[in-house]
């Protein structure tokens, strides 16, 4: 073997090791350098490619969310929904079922409340009307989320694939409804036009008259509860045991499949209740894009988080911020377009996720062996 | 070959994090041709330090010396251009290949993925060590032993002359341990080096030539095995004075606490792992199940806590201590419904981290595991886990920073610790444990025989499933062997031998096999 020590072999170059844990201020700072790091990349990218001054841009990305009131207000508008799903998402990612389907539970969510605003608003009085919305909102979403958990209960289902396919027959219900609603028309317009039955109360945020101060309300509240409901409940210690281990659930004598059907039904149920919220509150209609994709990017939310829900208010907004920002330097530049714009919020995010790693792990370079 | 080491170890040093050292300035060696046997209590470091040599750690500082070369070893396949290869406790193989694709697996990056000349060198290999080896086998479909001999040949098919094995008699029957330690000879007959860390203090004075003496990451001494007692070596391991002594009494006054009659249990595979089990157990009774394991062990004690479906015409009745108790059917029922008859059967699983605690979880929250249901508000209480976690912790000396450090960074013998205090602190009438100190340092073991010989006094029926015939014939009262999911006999413990046992192990009585 000596032919072996002889050949050349150096201490590696860098070596990967797991913090066993962080301080605050550390994490703060990691986080920052990334954002700046951020900048600096995506200062390049504007630089180089369309010749403006990164500065100005930055300067309008971060109008996009803070330039007025109104945008801010906006921006609530857009937040909320995507922070109740991410909390709507919490208790089924904690028991480890991938539920990739938000997207359609929350359709599903918009789909009863429309149909109760269509075929409920002439015979109901204002307040049966939106107990009827929510009612049927929140059982469609239920239903859901319901479906893929008793098959996994049952059958042991992979709820992946399941989820992810029951968000398609979401869709294709709400566009044949919305086809069917839309007539002749060549959209389909806010429903109830005339009477507003079934439509949020205008109210007064921040100085801007708008619909969906009770979604931003009610999503707040939200946070608070599916905190507690997780970490101090005897529901929420069930669904973190079931999430480790399954068998160690069944030794415990919780009965699994129970838990699993439960919580897939509060998680739908929470989904459809968005639905609810963002087709009385905000949007006043429905079409096949009313999550808008907030289903999957909910799921983001949800896992940087850890299932914190008061991280999630902060993941949540940045992700707003990033895309108002995007926006709006896309409506304000001529040379820089949305897929201009979706490079910069991407390479923002890159580096904030990517922060991560050095969260979790120091890297230890060559030449920092100590001499014992 | 100027030196006569194999491998010398100067000054290791390995921490994780700032708070875990594992490995304090190390400096141990191995001669070309000899078995050293590394020793230490569990989390001395043993593993740790044997697995910078193989290229799964690096040391932050110290140097390893092979034929007179410090050398680097960044990854196992820097170690096995050095010859060493380690086979580790916990198997590294692919489950849905076949052996001869996991061998395949570890080819030098230069050489061709040619299945055919492998195959010739693993053959070779089977035949110089009458291995019996399928290669075509998948390794799902393999024993424990057999998963062992793939390792093995996986290092060996590399030119490996400095062999390490991590606890490799830890699941190996006596036959299968007494096999693989002719081949650990031959090889040290052909001037190969080998290390194996062990618990068992026989074997290492079975098959080392030194020992060498780990405790709490520190190097203490290395001794002739030749010099050496079991009673020795354990005094330097633990660093005082210990007693290896079993205080087992005569069972005082037992009555019927569980009367088994007609088990049997066919798995979802079909086989039928347990056949028409008959047996009573007694309170203030020690009843050992011997057997190979995977002999219907697992699915017997799965089966009174409730866990196995059973077969028609089975029967579990449990007798209460208490006189104005009922008797209990427990067949048919889920572990919740015979908690809430107000059995108190305890039972620490064989799978420790994937089936009696939450590994992610603190000491508080796994004490809460049985009990959390309790009580009519929805919110869990905590404060009382909270301080049964805070007296195990101290009367079982349970080593974790605090409660609500996750069990899973917790090591083997505290975890085990964690677990059996949880189900004694349950007050069970009935403690069933499955192989209750595997990978238990001496010093540990002997605790959890003691906490189980004083439940014992205080009239528990205990059923212990353990794997050392010693142990087994020391510590219960009566000892039911487990052949092929049949009862083979139940034997008096203080009148039997480790002969008899083994018989009743590997050989069905005449008449109980039917099929």
């Amino acid at each position: 073997m000596s032919n072996h020590a002889n050949h050349a072999v150096h201490e590696p170059f860098v070596r990967v090791v797991k913090r066993d844990r962080i301080r605050f201020s550390g994490k703060v700072v990691i986080r920052l350098v990334a954002i700046l790091l951020a900048l600096l990349v995506d200062a390049l990218f504007i630089l180089c490619v369309t010749g403006l001054n990164p500065i100005s841009v930055y300067t309008t990305m971060f109008d996009g969310t803070f330039g007025t009131m109104r945008r801010f207000v906006t921006s609530l508008r857009d937040w909320a929904p995507l922070l109740l799903i991410g909390i709507a998402l919490a208790p089924a990612f904690m028991m480890r079922f991938w539920n990739i389907g938000a997207e359609g539970q929350v359709l599903m969510g918009a789909m009863g409340t429309a149909l109760v605003m269509v075929y409920g608003a002439p015979v109901m009085s204002t307040p049966v009307l939106f107990i009827c919305m929510f009612v049927s909102a929140v059982v469609l979403g239920a239903l859901w989320g319901l479906i893929p958990a008793a098959f996994k209960a049952k059958f042991g289902t992979n709820e992946t694939l399941f989820t992810l396919m029951m968000n398609y027959v979401a869709i294709k219900i709400v566009s044949s409804f919305y086809n069917k609603w839309r007539g002749t028309a060549s959209a389909l317009g806010k429903l109830n036009k005339a009477t507003e039955a079934g439509w949020f109360p205008k109210m007064n945020i921040l100085g801007v008259n708008a619909s969906y101060g009770i979604t931003v309300i009610v999503t707040v509240i939200m946070v608070f509860l599916m905190y507690a409901y997780l970490k101090y409940t005897k529901q929420g210690y069930e669904i973190a045991v079931v999430g480790e281990s399954v068998n160690t659930a069944r030794y415990a004598g919780i009965n699994v499949g129970k838990v699993i059907v439960r919580t897939m039904l509060i998680s739908g149920a929470l989904c459809g209740f968005t639905g609810f919220l963002v087709v009385a509150g905000s949007d006043q209609t429905i079409s096949a894009t009313t999550a808008g994709g907030n289903g999957f990017t909910a799921i983001i939310v949800a896992w940087l988080a850890k299932f914190n829900t008061f991280y999630m208010v902060l993941i949540s907004f940045l992700l707003t911020f990033l895309d108002k920002g995007a926006t709006q330097i896309a409506s304000s530049y001529a040379n820089l377009n949305d897929y201009a714009a979706d490079i910069i919020k991407g390479i923002i995010l890159f580096f904030i996720l990517g922060s991560e790693f050095f969260i979790h792990y120091n890297l230890v370079f060559r030449g920092k062996k100590k001499e014992g | 070959m100027s030196s006569g080491y194999a491998i010398e170890l100067r000054h290791i040093t390995k921490t994780f994090g700032s708070q875990v050292i594992a490995n304090k300035d190390v400096t141990l060696s191995v001669r070309k041709g000899e078995i050293l046997a590394l020793l230490g209590e569990n989390g001395s470091g043993k593993t740790t330090l044997m697995n910078m040599i193989a290229g799964i750690y690096y040391p932050d500082c110290g140097e390893i010396i092979i034929d007179e070369d410090a050398i680097e070893i960044r990854n196992p396949r820097d170690a096995f251009a050095h010859g060493i290869g380690m086979v580790h406790q916990h198997f590294k193989l692919v489950d849905v290949f076949t052996a001869l694709e996991n061998i395949a697996l570890i080819t030098d990056k230069d050489e061709k993925y040619d299945l055919k000349s492998i195959r010739k060198r693993a053959q070779a290999i089977c035949e110089e060590y009458a291995f019996d080896l399928d290669l075509d086998q998948k390794v799902y479909e393999m024993s424990v032993s057999q998963k062992q001999t793939l390792e093995i040949v996986k290092v060996l098919i590399r030119n490996v002359n400095r062999l390490i094995l991590d606890e490799p008699t830890a699941a190996l029957t006596p036959q299968e341990t007494e096999k693989l330690f002719s081949v650990m000879r031959r090889r040290r007959e052909n001037g190969k080096s080998i290390i194996i860390i062990t618990h068992k203090l026989h074997e290492v004075l079975a098959i080392s030539d030194r020992v060498a003496i780990l405790r709490k990451g520190e190097y203490i001494d290395t001794v002739d095995t030749a010099t050496a007692t079991e009673s020795s070596l354990t005094d330097m391991m633990v660093g005082e004075k210990v007693t290896l002594d079993i205080a087992r009494d005569e069972p005082v006054n037992p009555t019927k606490r569980l009367s088994i009659h007609n088990l049997s249990i066919t798995n979802p595979e079909g086989i039928r792992v347990l056949n028409d089990v008959s047996f009573d157990a007694y309170g203030g009774e020690i009843l050992g199940i011997a057997g190979i394991s995977g002999n219907g062990q697992k699915e017997l004690l799965e089966a009174i806590a409730g866990l196995q479906i059973t077969e028609q015409g089975a029967s579990i009745e449990y007798f209460p201590a208490e006189p104005e108790g009922h008797t209990e059917q427990l067949i048919g029922k889920t572990p919740r419904e015979i908690r809430n008859l107000g059995v108190h059967l305890s039972f620490v699983p064989e799978d420790r981290l994937g089936m009696g605690l939450v590994g992610a979880m603190g000491m508080t929250d796994n004490m809460m595991l049985k009990s959390y249901n309790k009580g009519a508000t929805p919110l869990a209480d905590r404060r009382s886990p909270r301080q049964l976690a805070e007296e195990i912790k101290s009367e079982l000396k349970i080593v974790t920073p605090s409660v609500s450090t996750p069990v899973s960074r917790l090591s083997g013998g505290n975890v085990q610790k964690v677990l059996v205090g949880r189900e004694i602190a349950a007050a069970p009438s009935v403690l069933m444990t499955a192989y209750a100190v595997r990978g238990l340092d001496i010093n540990t073991s002997y605790t959890i025989y003691n906490l189980l010989c004083e439940q014992k006094r205080k009239g528990v029926a205990i059923v212990y499933v353990g794997e050392d015939l010693d142990v087994l014939i020391d510590l219960c009262d009566r000892i039911l062997v487990l052949c092929g999911g049949h009862c083979n006999g139940i034997v008096d413990a203080r009148h039997t031998t480790k002969e008899e046992i083994g018989l009743l192990m590997t050989k069905l009585k005449e008449g109980a096999e039917n099929e």
